[in-house]
């Protein structure tokens, strides 16, 4: 299947070891990868601070640029992030609505339904839970909320983890409670964010796991920024690496 | 303008001119597997009464003298001997008590204070939910007997006993002033946790007769 | 009915409401009053134990219910179908009302309906009154009001009694004293209620049997009763208290005269609508099958409880959330207050950090309905930000309102609301400008992630080496920064791969 990937903002500039990790897992299952060099941004973070005709510009852009490469030949869009695929799901049209272009709403609603989260690609689209990979470290696994409960993805990356070899994967107490990040609010109610990531590193360090893995690059930042200024020795390490890695 | 009449136009013009109307799904049950007045149904009735701390006795039969024997033993453990009934009680169920006094408009609420007990029946009890239904009806009594005295035995028929709410519902009538009653009185005030008997009755004991 | 021709919706944003009547606004936007409940270590443990144990318990409850779905659905459309068609319905419900021996007022706003309750008490002559727990009449201030003319209000709940005598405010729609463990409830007790036993322990049982003590005499007494309602039902003008101890019972009952303070989005079509909120309703607010009592009346019931009702219909801010047609749907709330339990952000920060009488995710979109959202320096303004849009309330709403979806939305009213008010942009609404700027173009993007990787630069061991200035210094406070890759992905896609699409 010939794939687009989706790269998000956050995992081009901050987090490209997500992304290679992303295309070696699809190029090993024998998919081809295509990167859309114009894209940029799903315009979630405008959206969600308030600024949503600012956000209506990079919306539009996003569709025209997927639509193009769907039309191309591509059969889905996925991206390494349930909230960048959450915005385009279930934003992106409404946004468009609001302001007034229903003609978007439409092409955006196209584009959504075949936008996927990388579990939900993997598991749902493509039918495997085991990509081949081993990884001989414990972890123990995050479910972001965006992943968790605007798009639903379940157990699917639990499938998949269970499947990598050599992993020794520990449940994470509490693990439906947010971590605090939440975009801007972690800047905005910087104190709050902050008392809720303080439980949900209780809850990693609960597990002894050295590791910290979720489908969400930005909410990884948050954890691992936490971890790593209290010098707790836990990685966080993103989905798609668990499931690129070979050894 | 009037404060009637200037919300209503804010009403209206809030909504605009053509407000649209959603279809209302009623997909849910609207009556329950068992029919009313099963031995499945009495058992889930006393399952959930228990859970909420109420008493149960069981009568076998239908039988007002059965009734009235298993009232005078759960008062008498309790060292009662005093009771308000409203005057439809049928007498078979309080004639083994010492003093009866039956209700009538002149008791006030002071007077209620000082009787330990009441005895009524009821309309409606919801198995699902452990719910008994009082509508003010003369074998129900007016609302404030069952609510002052500390004690209300409360005789629920198995054949009125229904498995879910709208059957329940559907069984009484909304312009009578109701009751629903689910175990003695509760609060959850104190850290969330459920503690019975808070201003109405401390103790439900429920009488379950057929 | 003639075609209509009234005034025009008022709209969320703009002005706030008169906030000097009433309790809908705090003195402190949501992150200041936060910063306060979160350094409270009594207040975190009570929070957490109660919200983890409610959690647990609705969990429960609602499993067991095989067409809860259903009941959701049908929730949902019932309060949206009584929107829409509000005006007729009110009028029905008045006019069954009235049919049946009450009298209906109808209040505008806050100051409005103290004035009408306060004459109705003044009339019969009665220097006190029993309250029933009712958010409306904490809304509109009523107690405040009732004691500037000589009548005091005797708080029934026990919950209410606790903040009363506390001297305290709610902090919770179902729970208000959520906020206080049980030791704390029995030094209040102790020092404030009226002859009790100064040995009592603090066993919640014993706690709670003063409370019957202390009230019964007073409920014995009272002559006038002051209620709210959870739902009001047009077609047969029957009114519904749902509650747990039995004190809502006794006010209902035991008085000459009861008063009952309703919002206007309460009112329900039809007595068959109960069937689904008296289901929804329990399991989602006590986690209980059914609440220990649920009392209906319809208008004066002859030779049994009050035999002289008012109803009051209240507005109050509510045309005005009517008006906004995502907004609306704030209106459908029933009260259960299960997303205050999920919500990991008031599990944390508590009820007072919110400043209304409405806290939690329900508050955050109803209370800026409410009171509008000015653009400037309003605390509520603050409130649609006091989210992570983590979507747990969602999950549990039992009438579905999507609480995240309209977050986001008063967002977006309130920066609009800003930029209408003010003729410089922010800070941030200038940022946000740039960076959409930069990444409306994919080569601007480029250069920006170049640069940015510069950046990587200034950070050493996750801090940065020049503090960032605020509010970027709050994510370092606590956090690590991450640093900038030194290559883009699409930087090593070009040099890997060359060019594509
Ligand atoms: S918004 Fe929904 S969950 Fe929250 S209190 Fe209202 S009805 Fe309950």
């Amino acid at each position: 299947m010939k794939v687009a990937l989706f790269i998000t903002c956050l995992g081009d500039v901050l987090f490209p070891e997500v992304g290679k990790a992303t295309v070696a897992v699809l190029e090993r299952l024998g998919h081809e990868v295509v990167f859309p060099r114009d894209q940029t941004c799903c315009g979630q973070m405008h959206t969600n601070t308030g600024y949503q005709h600012d956000a209506a510009g990079l919306v539009r852009h996003h569709v025209e640029v997927f639509e193009r490469v769907l039309a191309d030949g591509c059969e889905a869009v996925v991206a390494p992030s349930g909230s960048c695929v959450g915005s385009v799901r279930h934003q992106h049209a409404a946004l468009a609505r609001r302001e007034g272009d229903e003609a978007l709403a439409v092409r955006a609603e196209a584009v959504a339904a075949r936008t996927f989260e990388l579990s939900e690609l993997l598991v749902d689209v493509l039918g495997v839970t085991d990509v081949g990979a081993a990884y001989p470290h414990r972890v123990t696994y995050h479910p972001t909320c965006h992943s968790l409960r605007l798009l639903g993805v379940g157990d699917r990356p639990l499938r998949l983890l269970r499947a990598v070899r050599g992993i020794d994967l520990v449940e994470l107490p509490a693990a439906d409670s947010c971590c605090g990040f939440g975009g801007t609010f972690s800047i905005k109610n910087a104190d709050t964010s902050t008392a809720m990531l303080a439980d949900k590193m209780s809850s990693v360090l609960a597990t002894r796991a050295e590791v910290v893995t979720a489908g969400d690059a930005s909410c990884l930042m948050h954890i691992g920024g936490g971890l790593s200024r209290l010098r707790t020795g836990v990685r966080p390490v993103h989905l798609a690496e668990i499931l690129a890695s070979t050894t | 303008m009037t404060a009637r009449e200037e919300i209503l136009s804010r009403i209206r013009g809030a909504l605009g001119d053509t407000p649209s109307r959603p279809d209302v799904p009623r997909t849910h049950r609207q009556q329950g597997v068992h029919r009313p007045g099963t031995p499945e149904l009495v058992r889930q009735l006393i399952d959930r009464l228990e859970d909420y701390r109420a008493t149960v006795v069981r009568v076998a039969a239908e039988d007002d003298d059965a009734i009235g024997q298993a009232i005078a033993d759960a008062l008498t453990v309790r060292g009662i001997g005093q009771v308000v009934a409203p005057p439809g009680v049928p007498r078979a169920w309080t004639g083994r008590l010492a003093d009866v006094v039956v209700d009538e408009a002149s008791i006030d609420a002071r007077t209620l204070d000082r009787i330990p007990a009441v005895v009524t029946g009821s309309v409606v009890a919801i198995a699902e939910t452990g719910t008994i239904v009082l509508d003010g009806a003369t074998v129900c009594g007016r609302r404030a007997i069952t609510l002052v005295p500390d004690t209300h035995v409360c005789v629920v028929r198995a054949m009125h006993v229904v498995q879910t709410v709208p059957e329940g519902l559907q069984r009484v009538d909304p312009r009578r002033a109701l009751t629903f009653v689910s175990g003695p009185s509760a609060t959850s005030d104190i850290e969330l946790d459920r503690v019975e008997g808070v201003h109405g009755p401390r103790t439900l004991i429920v009488v379950v007769a057929g | 009915m003639s075609t209509f021709l009234g005034m025009p919706g008022v709209p969320v944003r703009g002005p706030a409401a008169d906030t000097a009547v009433g309790h809908l606004t705090g003195d402190r936007p949501f992150p200041a009053a936060a910063r306060d409940s979160l350094a409270d270590t009594q207040l975190r443990r009570n929070l957490a134990h109660a919200t983890s144990t409610i959690r647990a318990k609705r969990a429960a409850v609602v499993t067991e219910v095989p067409d809860w779905e259903a009941l959701r659905d049908a929730g949902s459309a019932i309060k949206a179908d009584t929107m829409a068609r509000l005006p007729e319905l009110l009028e029905q419900l008045e006019a069954n009302v009235v049919a049946r021996g009450g009298t209906v007022h109808w209040a505008r706003d806050a100051a409005e309906a103290n004035r009408i309750v306060t004459d109705l008490v003044r009339a019969t002559g009665a220097d006190e009154v029993v309250k029933v727990k009712s958010m409306a009449t904490q809304e509109i201030g009523l107690n405040e009001a009732l004691e500037a003319v000589g009548v005091t209000a005797h708080e029934t709940d026990l919950a209410e009694l606790i903040v009363q005598l506390g001297h305290d405010r709610p902090s919770h729609i179902l729970v208000p004293a959520i906020h206080r463990g049980r030791a704390e409830i029995r030094e209040i007790f102790a020092l404030e209620m009226p002859g009790v036993d100064p040995s009592l322990t603090d066993e919640p049982a014993v706690l709670a049997a003063a409370a019957r003590t202390h009230l019964r005499q007073v409920f014995l007494r009272a002559r006038v009763a002051v209620s709210g309602a959870n739902f009001g039902v047009a077609e047969t003008g029957t009114l519904t208290v749902v509650e747990s101890e039995g004190n809502g019972r006794m006010c209902l009952t035991l008085p000459e005269t009861l008063i009952t303070v309703m919002g206007i989005e309460k009112v329900v079509p039809s007595w068959r609508d109960l069937e689904v909120f008296l289901q929804l309703l329990p399991r989602s607010s006590t986690g209980e099958r059914m609440n220990p009592y649920t009392s209906t009346w319809t208008g004066v019931t002859p030779g049994d409880g009050p035999q002289e009702f008012h109803l009051v219909l209240l507005d109050n801010g509510r045309t005005r959330a009517l008006a906004d047609d995502l907004g609306r749907t704030a209106l459908h709330c029933i009260r259960c207050s299960a997303c205050l339990n999920v919500c990991p952000v008031y599990e944390r920060t508590g009820g007072h950090a919110y400043g209304s009488t409405y806290p939690g995710p329900i508050g955050a979109i109803l209370t800026p309905l409410l009171t509008g959202l000015t653009g400037g320096d309003d605390p509520n303004d603050s409130l649609p930000y006091a989210s992570t849009l983590c979507g747990a309330c969602y999950d549990v709403c039992p009438v579905k309102i999507n609480i995240p979806e309209i977050l986001v939305q008063l967002r977006a009213e309130h920066t609009e609301a800003h930029a209408d008010r003010h003729r410089l942009p922010t800070a941030e609404a200038a940022a946000m400008k740039a960076v959409a700027w930069s990444m409306a173009d994919p080569a601007r993007f480029a250069r920006a992630g170049r640069a940015a990787a510069l950046a990587r630069h200034g950070i050493r061991r996750g801090k940065p080496l020049l503090p960032l200035p605020p509010p970027l210094n709050g994510w370092t406070a606590s956090r690590d920064a991450p640093r900038p890759s030194a290559e883009s992905f699409r930087d090593w896609w070009a040099r890997t791969r060359g060019p594509s699409s």
